[in-house]
């Protein structure tokens, strides 16, 4: 509500020149005479979302003069549904992102930003251009990492042939010419999208073996049993999983090779054994990077002209490498920058990771082992594939793992996001069945109320025709359907008690005395 | 017995009305296809209204501002508000005046309002209490197929239909003998309660949604995704018969069924399993009611909703289609005939040269005199008695004070007024604030047209004498324009004459009444708009949309978060709705001992630990608090309920009005409030005063 127009106070000094080439004015300890320049680097899910956003709140541009900047060819895509087009449940084409308003960004496709200058506040592009800007976007994510293993990467770091990440649409057409129903398929890395990509490839009709080096798979996000039970589903759809197990090499045409010797047939290796942010342009140009562009809750740097969202930025509360986080981010900054909510902070994460299996509801969040300061319920049932734990600390909830607990999954996690208080009944928490909150059962129902209820059942809701009023008008001589409905309305509604009360007539037939 | 339909909701159900032999009368259901020979408590009890004993007979004046309402002659009452409307219109402009209607009037009464209003004040200030409850449903309508009609097709398609998605709608409770036709199709209830609705759903095998309220647009688009990903496109309808879609996908495309679980709360295996029962189903429906309309993103929702059923090729297929569930008894007939701000009769834009002078040319006047668009309802309640806003109210057929968002409001703005004028047949909340009352009838007192939810034309038949003393609304409009120096004939106190008149003044409008003629609407046809000369139009759709293309429009839309988000001191969101004794404002079924008896009084419906952690327990009176003010409900603790979530019925007046503490955040386009989520917190009424942050 009533933005600011300048949400960032200028530059006192006045030294640093704005752009050279395409801002429009100076930046200085003045009123800009017109919209600031940003530049967002990267036009991927989080800076396609940053220029949206922008896009929403200042919708003339009147405030904010945007230019994006992204590498690849094509336009923006939702790279988290990169195993759906894997599994062919949707096309590459279904992913494109929304576009923005006509005129709404300057958007540069296949160009790359090589340098940063802060001094002259711009960006050096491949082309050779230099764009000056008032405010530097990085959104420049994160890229796969293949691991030193013998045959997977050629000496450039590109991926030798078999070899796949699972990063970008480049890698998920590779993969799908590479993989044949039927064929042997080895996914490195048993974490989300290790298991994403599996599924997705067992359900195109690959056999797959998973190679997880940790002690079990999804290491971070579940304990050792739920672990367990989730292989057992893996198993079931006909995917082999090794965990704890070390691979040794790539062996194109045959397979990947375990330390141990064995050979893992394989015509295609998918790679997804972690990612690490792209952040050598800042820290070339002198920004701190520790792990990721480091930025406070403005999703500021060490230069405060410069702001970093999403894969490639690191934050002290968390949520790296997850889109929704990045999205999140993008929305404070655009609040920011516009001026349209100058209050707006990124405080961190509550993540929840929400595996997408076809078939496999599993959720976790949260410490997947918490410590016994935390309260801690949990139900295990190998035999039938389902896990559930949670961990309660001073009333809220610390972690969960949920795996086939749909229900009780959706209520967990949004207890969880919102920081809200755990009903008091944790073992009906887990069991689901009620929405929203604890409460299966009758907890809240005082008793005399129930017995109440229960002695005079309301029959017809729509009438408030309770089970007496019936057996009355039946003793008054109502002994159709028709003759109750005339007596007392009930059945004249919705209809829905129509079979209840032909029970009921049947009933007092049978118990009415011989000669009525 | 008169054979005619029932006081209350859009169902229009059919009753016979007829004497109880003691002065009294009694009302018993009638064969009709829409209510299948069926009635709800309140249409069963109905008779009661003609009974109650604080009917007013007699107008009602202040002599001063602040002197106590004193029963007056109707000359008396009818020349104070007309000098008192000419002296103020000379002195400040025709928008010094403004008109307040309801959904509840016949078509004649909504139209002669309109015209009234146009015509004898010339202001632009007319809006209504429809604004509250149709209006997102009716601009995402308009803008997807070109025109408005609540369902197009009739009632009767549903019993036929395979899945039934009903969004924001408990109408188990609100319009029972509708359930009638939903016994046989798979129902999908998406509701934030556990409603009696979601609860037959839930019987029968059918799937229960239940979002945080706000985010039925997060879970309408997570459903599309959904059903793209399982292959449930209609890519031919698509492609034959809409545009738009690949826009709208992109924002679907970020909604994958885990991520809007993490929005919604619904789980993504629900979200996916109601995909595949809409995607497989041979027939199948889609309708919303308020729980997805009444929201500051209300009419994007209901456009979400729509992809939703464009996208699986329902909306013109036979047997199949999109609808929304008209809530007030003449809602759909109410938006029609000129009461709302930017329209002229026939469902006509008041900005259209061409509207304006078809209507100017029934109405004998110079086009150019017609004035433009006023406030919609309510920017025109923030208005009322400020410097550039109305300095006077005629009100008819609604109850503000208990009805409005933000009620708190509303009555100092009533009080800042020069003059407040109420029509009404009870002193309701708003009537008790008037400087003039004015005595009307009410449905069993009256003839004229209803339009149901189906945009069937019906005959609203007089069963029984007004009261002594009481003057329908067309002669209360009647005597007034008279006074302001109107013709009478331009303002015929005769129903048939009026609705004569409104079936000229419709023609060639999107909502054509020209064919509805008395014979044909006695011999109950199905006179479905648009009704030119020949049959009325039961199924719209069927060829094309009405679009000049004749193409439906995929509108794109993102989710957005509500107006206000809970908070340390609000944790919790309130949400506002009905109960099966009452209707609306409860003016009328308070009055109606049985359903008095039946829910006497404001109740909170709240998860027992939640009311646990505010200290509540079960039949405990709470104090429900927003930033906007504070409200007084029994707790009735319902383990069933969403934890974050509590519900309040808006029937109950004073201390006890849900509206008190609803939001006025509006929506951009159809200007509808935020009424069914505010941020709030819960806090027992005995400690009232000592917590209290207004």
């Amino acid at each position: 509500m009533n933005p600011r127009p300048t949400p960032f106070v200028p530059d006192p000094s006045g030294a640093a020149a704005s752009g050279t080439a395409r801002s429009g004015h100076e930046a200085s300890g003045h009123e800009p005479s017109g919209p600031r320049h940003a530049v967002v680097v990267g036009h991927g899910m989080v800076g396609a979302r940053f220029a949206e956003e922008v896009a929403r709140r200042d919708p003339g541009g009147l405030r904010l003069r945007l230019t994006v900047v992204g590498a690849e060819p094509e336009g923006p895509y939702n790279r988290i549904l990169l195993p759906d087009v894997l599994a062919g449940r949707l096309g590459a084409g279904d992913l494109a992102l929304p576009a923005l308003p006509e005129g709404a960004a300057d958007v540069r496709h296949g160009t790359a930003a090589t340098a940063i200058d802060p001094a002259r506040r711009s960006v050096v592009l491949d082309t050779g251009e230099r764009l000056g800007y008032d405010e530097l976007v990085l959104a420049t994510g994160a890229a796969a990492v293949l691991p030193p293993l013998p045959g997977v990467a050629h000496g450039d770091g590109t991926p030798a042939p078999g070899v796949s990440a699972l990063r970008d649409l480049g890698d998920c057409r590779r993969l799908m010419a590479l993989v044949r129903p039927g064929a042997p398929v080895v996914v490195l890395g048993g974490g989300v999208l290790g298991l994403e990509a599996a599924r997705a490839l067992a359900g195109r009709g690959a056999r797959v073996h998973l190679v997880e080096s940790a002690p079990w798979i999804m290491r971070r996000g579940l304990d050792q049993q739920a672990a367990g039970i989730l292989a057992g589903h893996y198993e079931a759809l006909g995917v082999t999983v090794h965990a704890w197990r070390t691979a040794a090499r790539w062996l194109p045409g045959t397979g990947l090779e375990l330390d141990d010797g064995q050979v893992l047939a394989g015509d295609a290796l998918v790679v997804t054994a972690g990612v690490r942010a792209n952040s050598g342009l800042a820290s070339a140009a002198g920004l701190a990077v520790d792990g990721g562009v480091l930025v406070d809750d403005l999703l500021g740097t060490s230069d405060p002209r410069i702001h970093a969202i999403g894969d490639c930025a690191r934050h002290s509360g968390g949520g790296g490498g997850l889109v929704a986080s990045g999205w999140e981010q993008a929305a404070v900054l655009a609040d920011l920058v516009t001026g349209a909510a100058p209050g707006a902070r990124y405080r961190g994460a509550r993540p929840v990771t929400r595996l997408k299996a076809e078939g496999i509801e599993l959720t976790s969040l949260g410490e997947p082992d918490a410590d016994a300061s935390a309260e801690t319920v949990t139900l295990a049932d190998p035999p039938g594939g389902r896990y559930a734990k949670l961990s309660v600390r001073d009333g809220r909830v610390a972690g969960a793992i949920l795996l086939g607990f749909p229900d009780s999954a959706a209520v967990i996690a949004r207890l969880y996001t919102a920081a809200s208080p755990v009903p008091a009944d944790r073992l009906a928490l887990l069991l689901g069945g009620a929405v929203g909150g604890a409460g299966t059962g009758d907890a809240g129902t005082s008793a005399g109320a129930v017995s109440e209820a229960a002695a005079d059942p309301l029959v017809c809701l729509c009438n408030g025709v309770t089970r007496s009023t019936i057996e009355d008008a039946w003793l008054d001589g109502a002994r159709t359907r028709d003759a109750v409905a005339a007596a007392t309305r009930a059945t004249t509604g919705c209809g829905g008690c129509v079979r209840d009360v032909g029970t009921l007539l049947g009933s007092l037939a049978e118990k009415a005395p011989v000669g009525d | 017995m008169t054979r005619t339909h029932c006081p209350y909701c859009a169902l229009q159900c059919a009753m016979h009305v007829e004497s109880d032999g003691a002065g009294g009368h009694t009302t018993r259901p009638a064969p009709f296809p829409t209510s299948r020979g069926g009635l709800c408590r309140k249409g069963w009890s109905a008779g009661a209204l003609l009974a109650a004993p604080d009917r007013l007979t007699t107008p009602l004046m202040r002599p001063a501002k602040d002197a106590p309402l004193r029963p007056v002659g109707w000359d008396t009452a009818l020349d104070h508000v007309a000098g008192r409307l000419a002296a103020l219109r000379a002195e400040r402009g025709p928008d010094a005046v403004a008109v307040f209607g309801g959904g509840g009037l016949t078509n004649e009464k909504s139209y002669l309002l309109g015209k009234f209003a146009r015509v004898a004040l010339a202001t632009s200030q007319i809006d209504y209490n429809g604004r509250f409850c149709m209006s997102s449903a009716a601009a995402a309508g308009l803008r997807a197929f070109g025109i408005d009609r609540g369902l197009p097709f009739p009632v009767t398609d549903l019993a036929e239909s395979d899945a039934v998605l009903l969004a924001g709608a408990n109408v188990a409770e609100t319009m029972p003998p509708l359930m009638g036709h939903l016994s046989a199709p798979r129902l999908i209830v998406v509701d934030p309660r556990r409603s009696a609705t979601a609860e037959r759903a839930l019987a029968v095998g059918g799937l229960h949604l239940a979002p945080r309220p706000g985010t039925d647009l997060a879970l309408a688009l997570g459903i599309l995704h959904a059903v793209r990903a399982e292959g449930g496109l209609a890519h031919g309808y698509i492609e034959e018969r809409t545009t738009g879609f690949d826009a709208a996908w992109r924002h679907c495309a970020g909604w994958w069924p885990e991520r809007a679980e993490l929005t919604t709360g619904v789980p993504a295996a629900d979200i996916r399993a109601a995909a595949r029962i809409l995607a497989g189903a041979g027939r199948a429906h889609i309708l919303t009611g308020r729980g997805s309309e009444q929201h500051a993103n209300g009419t994007d929702t209901v456009s979400a909703w729509i992809n939703l059923a464009l996208a699986l090729g329902l909306p013109g297929r036979p047997g199949s289609g999109y609808g929304c569930l008209t809530g007030q008894g003449n809602g759909q007939g109410g938006r029609e005939h000129g009461q709302k701000a930017d329209q002229l009769p026939g469902y006509r834009r008041i900005d259209d040269p061409a509207a304006r002078r078809h209507v100017a040319s029934v109405w004998g006047i110079d086009p150019g005199s017609l004035p433009g668009p006023g406030r919609s309802a309510s920017e025109l309640i923030d208005a009322l008695g400020t410097a550039d806003g109305p300095g006077a109210l005629l009100l008819f057929g609604s109850n503000p004070v208990v009805s409005a968002p933000g009620a708190g409001r509303v009555s100092p703005r009533l009080a800042a007024l020069d003059l407040l004028v109420v029509a009404d047949f009870v002193l309701s909340e708003t009537a008790e604030l008037a400087d003039v009352v004015l005595p009307v009838t009410q449905w069993a007192e009256e003839d004229g047209t209803m339009t149901n939810l189906e945009g069937r034309i019906l005959r609203r038949r007089r069963a029984v004498a007004p009261p002594e003393g009481v003057r329908s609304d067309l002669e209360v409009l009647h005597g007034l324009a008279v006074r302001l120096g109107r013709s009478g004939a331009e303002f015929p106190a005769d129903p048939g004459t009026v609705l004569a008149e409104l079936r000229a003044a419709s023609a060639g409008g999107a909502a054509d009444y020209s064919g509805a003629t008395p014979e044909r609407l006695a011999a109950e046809e199905a006179l479905h708009w648009p009704c030119p000369d020949g049959a009325g139009t039961p199924r719209l759709f069927l060829d094309g949309f009405t679009h000049p293309d004749g193409r439906a429009r995929f509108t794109a839309v993102d989710h957005r978060d509500t107006a206000e988000a809970p908070d340390a001191d609000y944790p919790l969101v309130a949400t506002t709705g009905r109960v099966l004794a009452h209707y609306q404002s409860g003016a009328q079924t308070r009055r109606v001992p049985e359903l008095a008896a039946a829910e006497p009084e404001a109740f909170v419906e709240v998860h027992p630990d939640t009311a646990a952690h505010s200290g509540l327990v079960d039949g405990q009176w709470a104090r429900v608090v927003s930033r906007r003010g504070a409200t007084e409900a029994r707790v009735r603790a319902t383990p069933g309920a969403r934890s974050d979530t509590v519900f309040l019925p808006f029937h109950f007046a004073a201390g006890q009005r849900a509206n008190l503490i609803t939001d006025t955040a509006l929506d951009p386009v159809s200007r509808m409030p935020e009424f069914k989520a505010c941020a709030v917190r819960l806090e027992p009424r005995e400690r009232a005063g000592s917590g209290e942050r207004p």
